[in-house]
């Protein structure tokens, strides 16, 4: 393995690649632009498609579509277009079409500071869809994660037939760093489900037992009709209580059946630390500094870092709590990620938050600042 | 003496329990005799047709007709048809939409579709109301026209929907009615035979929504009335200035050939050197 120079957006690119993205749709907003660029230049020349949309409605619109003809699909984008994109979120989550969107989280609300970081986005990447839906979000928080969670984030949607979210920030978007990327033989790809009866006896959304239908691509001979209305097992509308209940249910049944699975986050200094940091994205780099200097200073301080963000990993947040005093939250928002902590304590700890929305790094002095504060 | 099956049994499906959505009268279940007729007559199969629509009154078509189909968000179907071509480009294309759902909400899409010249045969349904929701008025409904969002009367003057997809840059741009159903077979047939972006709209009635209000008191008189107010090329050209007053032109309205979305892909594939 040779080392490479990479930013984050970079890293997102040659991780699509890896994927074996094929389609690419997007609408021109920073600080994603070089997830485009990038696209745009690579894509036609391995034969797939790149197109510059009309408005974020359409490129997460051509994403699906492409994705029901069969091609692994992505687009990419920040905040206000995320925004436009909540519509199709919905319908990919409804319709079960994989599909992977980046969100380059910058300085909101709408237009707010655009080429600076924040993670105000959490909660409009879980919630900003209408209706109940699950999802997967993903937050990497390094120039190597944002290539390995890209692959990860096609891997999840063709896994579960789900939109997938990666979530990052543009202080990571347009960080470089020294990575080393893996060759493709030693990447693990995932493909959708494909049915294995013919086409007469084929019913497109029957439960197989894992909760994930076999899903064909148009044009593979199998007619079968997709749509936002809630169905039945043959993909036509349905209002019967008896039929939307179990098919609402499954939805999130086929994710969180594997929730073990998805508990996807990195501990640090965590054998006998009493103050634990919960952090995500660039703001876990800041904490993991803070928490070696802490640690310097002989404070028993720890570190989880989150690379899943949803589902939520209450099952590692606690295993944490059990053996903490307080936990600490920095986070660039007012406070998103630290009511999901919240949430799943009930009582076992205390919760603390350090919140900054000047839409700038939060540095390591910062965070050891509050430890500090903590520790009285 | 056995009576002849006819030809769109072929393509309803035989899974999904009818009668249909639409209410008595409604033009909708003509366009699609139409549609289906006009595809047996084509080349193209079952299995090669991806349909896709929107949302309103003529999205639910392709819940019933034996295609890949898809129905989609409110005027966002060109845009999902816009990625199943580009991504499996020997698929048929073909989006229908309603008048809102084209003009309206979707009036961005359908523009920059049109722009590219991207290989999909659309149909928009024009019935001049938004007869799903009950009856707002739309992007087509005449001025001055009570509706039960415009109580006192349209405030906005309609679009014409063939000449701004002229304008956009579609291939290929025509109008019927289902009053004149063969001609609008004949229509959808040639838009499916035409390169690049074809555009049909089909005017159509909705007794329940528009008809009701407009003093037109069933779909026979809708009916009559485009059958009054229309006008084919070969008619006109036996009628004066005076007689052609207020006439809505039907027929083949546009017919040019442009290079398509595709074909510039494929020159793009030479110059990039993709397999």
């Amino acid at each position: 393995m040779k080392p490479e120079l990479l930013q984050g957006n970079e890293a997102c690119v040659k991780g699509a690649l890896a994927a074996g993205c094929r389609f690419f749709a997007a609408y021109p907003i920073t600080p994603s632009l070089e997830i485009a660029h990038g696209m745009a230049y690579e894509l036609p020349r391995r034969g797939g498609i790149f197109i510059q949309t009309e408005d974020e409605i359409a490129s997460l619109g051509a994403v699906i579509g492409a994705s029901l003809a069969g091609a692994k699909s992505m687009t990419a984008t920040s905040g206000p277009g995320f925004s436009l994109m909540q519509e199709h979120i919905s319908f990919a989550s409804i319709a079960e079409v994989p599909c992977v969107i980046v969100n380059i989280m910058r300085g909101g609300p709408s237009t707010g500071v655009p080429t600076h970081p924040s993670q105000g986005d959490v909660m409009q990447a879980r919630w900003g869809a209408h209706g109940d839906h699950p999802i997967i979000v993903l937050a990497p928080s390094s120039v190597a994660e944002c290539f390995s969670l890209t692959v990860e984030a096609f891997n999840l949607s063709e896994k579960y037939r789900t939109p997938v979210i990666v979530l990052t920030d543009e202080f990571l978007a347009h960080l470089r760093e020294k990575v080393f990327l893996p060759s493709s033989d030693e990447i693990e790809l995932v493909e959708r489900p494909k049915p294995a009866e013919p086409p007469e006896v084929f019913v497109p959304y029957r439960d197989p037992g894992t909760g994930i239908p076999p899903m064909p691509s148009f044009g593979d001979g199998y007619r079968y009709h997709v749509t936002g209305l809630c169905h039945d097992e043959r993909g036509y509308p349905t209002t019967r209580a008896d039929e939307v209940e179990p098919f609402i249910r499954r939805l999130f049944h086929k994710i969180s059946s594997d929730f073990d699975k998805l508990q996807w986050g990195e501990t640090y200094y965590t054998e006998d630390s009493t103050l634990n940091i919960i952090a995500f994205g660039s703001v876990a780099r800041a904490g993991l500094r803070a928490v070696k200097r802490a640690r310097a200073k002989g404070m028993k301080v720890g570190l989880l870092k989150l690379l899943i963000l949803f589902p939520f990993m209450r099952r590692k947040v606690t295993q944490l709590m059990e053996n903490s005093t307080t936990i600490l939250v920095p986070e660039m928002n007012m406070g998103q990620i630290s009511r999901e902590v919240k949430r799943v304590n009930q009582g076992r700890c205390r919760v603390e938050t350090l919140n900054k929305v000047a839409h700038e790094p939060i540095a390591p002095q910062e965070i050891l600042d509050k430890i500090e504060e903590i520790y009285g | 003496m056995a009576r002849k099956k006819h030809v769109v049994y072929k393509y309803l499906r035989t899974t999904k329990r009818f009668p249909s959505i639409w209410c008595p009268g409604c033009g909708v279940g003509i366009f699609v005799g139409a549609l289906l007729r006009a595809i047996d007559k084509s080349n193209y199969t079952k299995d090669q047709i991806v349909l896709v629509s929107g949302i309103g009154c003529a999205g639910r078509i392709t819940t019933y007709v034996d295609f890949n189909t898809l129905h989609t968000t409110h005027g966002r179907a060109l845009t999902f048809a816009t990625g199943i071509k580009l991504a499996k480009p020997e698929l048929k294309v073909i989006v229908i939409m309603g008048d809102g759902d084209a003009v309206a909400i979707g009036g961005n899409h359908f523009i920059h579709a049109a722009r590219r010249n991207i290989e999909i045969t659309s149909i928009v349904i024009n019935n001049g109301i938004y007869g799903m929701t009950g009856g707002q008025l739309s992007p087509t409904t005449p001025l001055d026209m009570e509706t039960i969002s415009s109580p006192y009367g349209n405030l906005e003057p309609p679009f014409d929907i063939c000449r701004l997809a002229e304008a956009a840059g579609s291939s290929f741009v025509a109008r019927s009615t289902v009053y004149h159903v063969g001609h609008m077979e004949r229509l959808i047939g040639k838009a499916l035979q035409k390169r690049g972006f074809t555009m049909v709209e089909i005017i159509s009635q909705c007794p329940v929504h528009y008809g009701r209000r407009a003093g037109l008191n069933s779909a026979v008189e809708m009916m009559e009335w485009q059958r009054d107010n229309t006008v084919t090329d070969e008619k006109a050209k036996g009628l004066s200035e005076e007689e052609l007053q207020g006439k809505i032109r039907i027929g083949v309205l546009v017919d040019r050939e442009a290079p398509t979305y595709q074909e510039r892909l494929e020159s793009l594939k030479e110059k990039t050197g993709a397999v």
